[in-house]
């Protein structure tokens, strides 16, 4: 569950940049990298798990899968927390200076 | 356990090679600018960015799923599993197995998009070369 969360996440910021690319002045870049990264990194680890459980992989208890959904989203909020940060340090619209060097 | 060390270690050597590689490439750059090259290429130092990226990325996340699991803790030793020596084993094995794949899987898939970025970039001139066919 967290594997699927992760990828809905890595296409739904892939889809995002592609819409504003190339200016990518919301930096969804950085969303696409954390999400595919740990996608693929977990997919690793699915395998893995598959290989050791087998079909049973497929089929899991319900209070697990409510427990990786959470963590699922935890990940993505983490994800977009680093986002919102390096955005606003960056700050490629030039807002966060704008907005403190305005007198009042 | 600790998986995602493996990828961190090779985010960290790319990291470092990206960095030392920049230097190198601009002096390239500044010489075909002389010789006024006008052939379309994507920077290798630009290529193993997004490796860099897409590394530390990924081991940012799995680190703190890995915190979520009580795997990592804010303390010495940091890793649980060094607690004691059978999981300190175990851990190894997991780092070599499961982290060494990781590692390998991110580069595999790095290198098909690098080549697929190096197909698109030339699709134009391909596709001028194949009009003049016509």
């Amino acid at each position: 569950m967290t594997l699927l969360t992760c990828i809905f996440a890595a296409i739904i910021s892939t889809i995002l940049w592609y819409r504003g690319a190339p200016k990518n002045e919301m930096k969804l870049h950085i969303l696409c990298y954390l999400y595919w990264g740990a996608s693929l990194m977990w997919m690793v680890d699915a395998v893995f798990e598959y290989l050791e459980a087998g079909a049973e992989f497929f089929a899991p208890a319900p209070l697990d899968m409510l427990n990786d959904f959470f963590l699922g989203l935890a990940v993505v909020a983490l994800g977009l927390i680093i986002w919102l940060v390096i955005l606003l340090i960056k700050d490629p619209k030039g807002v966060v200076k704008a907005s403190l060097n305005k007198k009042k | 356990m600790a998986c995602f060390i493996v990828p961190v270690t090779e985010a960290v050597i790319t990291t470092i090679a990206g960095k030392a590689l920049e230097s190198k490439e601009k002096e390239v750059q500044e010489a075909d600018v002389q010789q006024s090259t006008t052939e379309v290429k994507i920077p290798f130092t630009r290529k193993l960015k997004w490796l860099t990226n897409l590394l530390w990325g990924g081991s940012v996340l799995l680190a703190f799923e890995h915190f979520w699991h009580g795997e990592i803790v804010p303390f010495f030793p940091f890793l649980t599993a060094m607690n004691n020596p059978a999981d300190t084993a175990e851990m190894l094995h997991e780092m070599a197995l499961v982290g060494g794949t990781m590692a390998v899987w991110i580069t595999v898939i790095w290198v098909g998009i690098v080549v697929a970025a190096d197909h698109i970039v030339k699709r134009p001139a391909i596709e001028a070369a194949e009009l003049k066919e016509v």
